[in-house]
């Protein structure tokens, strides 16, 4: 169990940042909350949560996948597409390439579908490793597709949002997506099927103002920042500082706008219990 | 303050420029669409209804005045009309936050569009924003949430809607209000995902090359009418009232042709409208 790796953490793998001791590139990452460095894979084998003080990490594509479906169960839809430059931005292309090359992804979402403690289900996951989890129309056509699908194969639908908002590089193209991913998600709400959204670090504007918000069920990791106007601009605008806690997940608790915060190490059991409750059934 | 001629007319850089359209930069149309002497929704809907009775309040929290709804008649056709509105001097503006909705704005266009599905009556939406509004309260009060939610509930009404875009339509704020069946745009109205001063600041770093972002963010309704999201655009080379009858000679003509759908069809046409925006090449490197 997840519970067991971190109380049976080794602690030397964990050196104190004035130990000044040499950080080998690579293999170790500095906890920016606590600033203890940590050893790469007692981080990873703790799924991402510093196991000194609990700060959660963002998680790329892969690892969520990883421990929120079961084994070897998720199947990416095949949906290769590539946006055209709708506004003919100078290295927005080559940059969609370095991202390619960094993240081994081709756009800042996985959509396929996945089984969860058996009960099969639709799944997306934003990555904001990729371009800041950005939506352009890629982005858009792909949750859209989930969507579809997920209607199609009479599935529930689960989408992971970790998003900066909407791609400015694809300009009001971008912007559009945020109708078109509500428009489909209309049909989904009349042919019946569940919605669950998950809001991770950070969730922000375009993808916050649609289908983040727009889940029959919404949850929350721990801490995550989530809004709709970016805390420079609010600050910015209103000429004062924020206050503390402002836009966290507990925030949108307590302004009553998620319906539960969930643990990362308890994310797929809660996600089971809520497909199983809204009468999923082990295929 | 305006003399009364100027008062006749529309706020435009010069009215040469209007008139020569090849002339005229983005950056020009973005000044046009934000200039204090640009006229405001209530003022387009005092020409173009022939009666308006304003309706206040989201019934939930307040009555947010910068969207104003109400009932409006056009001959022997009733609407439910839903607008941004920006205030026309200093008292006025912020009374109605420089037309930057709160969420409540939200909630209150939602509350008169689902009545106006009641009571089957079309709707005509004004989009006139910088954007929903970025403070403390509208964060508090779910601002992402009354966006998604307008377009949601928008998406499923069973009733005609038209959208016009008379002035700045800026980001979520004034998408809330734009999923309509037919969008209609007037030549100097702009519609962009962000103001260029935040495009350029996101993109390079640098708010002072908004004039530059201006040129390539593709916002003028030319833009918006090749991307086939604007269905027509309204030449602004008349003094405003004839500007404001061509709008609603439109919306007369928009409202008998969607007329003809039934309320299933107007759905799945609004759904088509949106659904097929973004193009795509095929992504053939192995990823
Ligand atoms: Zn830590």
């Amino acid at each position: 169990m997840i519970v067991d790796k971190i109380k049976k953490r080794d602690n030397k793998s964990i050196i104190k940042k004035d130990n000044k001791v040499d950080i080998p590139e690579g293999k170790w990452i500095k906890c920016e909350h606590c600033k203890e460095i940590i050893y790469k894979e007692v981080l990873k084998a703790n799924n991402g949560i510093c196991p000194t003080c609990g700060h959660y990490f963002r998680m790329n594509c892969k690892s969520r996948i990883e421990i929120i479906a079961d084994e070897g169960s998720f199947k990416k839809f095949n949906i290769n597409i590539d946006t055209v430059n709708p506004l003919k931005m100078q290295d927005y292309k080559e940059k969609l390439e370095k991202f390619r090359e960094k993240t081994n992804m081709d756009e800042a979402v996985q959509c396929g579908t996945c089984k969860i403690n058996g009960i099969e289900t639709v799944l997306c996951v934003m990555d904001s490793n990729f371009f800041m989890g950005s939506m352009g129309s890629v982005v858009g056509e792909k949750i859209t597709y989930s969507i579809e699908k997920a209607i199609n194969l009479k599935l529930p639908i689960i989408i992971f949002s970790c998003s900066g908002g909407a791609r400015m590089q694809e300009g009001i193209i971008s912007l559009m997506q945020m109708a078109k991913v509500t428009e489909a998600l209309t049909k989904l709400d009349k042919a019946g099927n569940l919605y669950i959204s998950v809001l991770t670090d950070p969730t922000y504007g375009g993808v916050t103002a649609s289908f983040a918000n727009l889940g029959d069920i919404i949850l929350a990791e721990p801490k995550a920042m989530i809004g709709f106007a970016g805390q420079r601009v609010i600050e910015q605008t209103i000429g004062e500082k924020l206050p503390d806690g402002f836009q966290t997940a507990e925030f949108m608790l307590e302004h009553g706008f998620i319906d539960k915060i969930v643990e990362r190490n308890l994310m797929k059991e809660t996600l089971y219990d809520l497909l199983r409750l809204n009468g999923y059934k082990k295929v | 303050m305006p003399t009364k001629k100027e008062n006749n007319k529309n706020a435009s850089i010069k009215d040469r420029k209007c008139n020569n359209k090849n002339g005229i930069t983005a950056w020009e149309r973005v000044e046009i669409a934000r200039n204090s002497n640009r006229k405001t929704a209530l003022d387009y809907i005092k020409i173009i209804f022939d009666e308006f009775i304003e309706l206040h309040g989201d019934r939930l929290f307040k009555d947010d005045k910068a969207t104003v709804c109400g009932l409006a008649r056009i001959g022997n056709q009733n609407f439910t009309v839903i607008a941004q509105q920006k205030g026309r001097n200093t008292k006025e503006n912020i009374e109605r936050n420089f037309g930057m909705p709160n969420p409540e704005s939200y909630r209150k266009a939602i509350r008169l569009m689902k009545q106006a599905e009641k009571f089957n009556r079309p709707i005509v939406t004004f989009v006139d924003t910088k954007g929903a509004y970025p403070g403390i309260g509208a964060e508090e009060r779910g601002q992402g949430e009354a966006i998604a939610r307008s377009m949601f509930e928008m998406a499923k009404l069973t009733v005609p809607i038209i959208v016009v875009v008379i002035g700045e339509g800026s980001s979520g704020g004034a998408l809330a209000i734009t999923i309509g069946n037919k969008i209609i745009m007037l030549e100097n109205a702009i519609y962009s995902i962000l103001s260029p001063e935040g495009y350029a600041s996101i993109v390079w770093k640098d708010s002072s090359r908004a004039k530059e972002a201006a040129e390539v963010m593709k916002l003028t309704a030319k833009d918006l009418y090749d991307f086939k999201i604007v269905d027509k655009i309204i030449k602004e080379d008349k003094e405003f009232e004839d500007v404001a009858l061509k709008i609603k000679s439109e919306i007369k003509k928009e409202l008998k042709e969607l007329q003809k759908l039934s309320s299933k069809e107007l759905v799945e046409q609004r759904y088509d409208k949106f659904r097929n925006i973004g193009e795509y090449e095929t992504y053939s490197k192995k990823v």
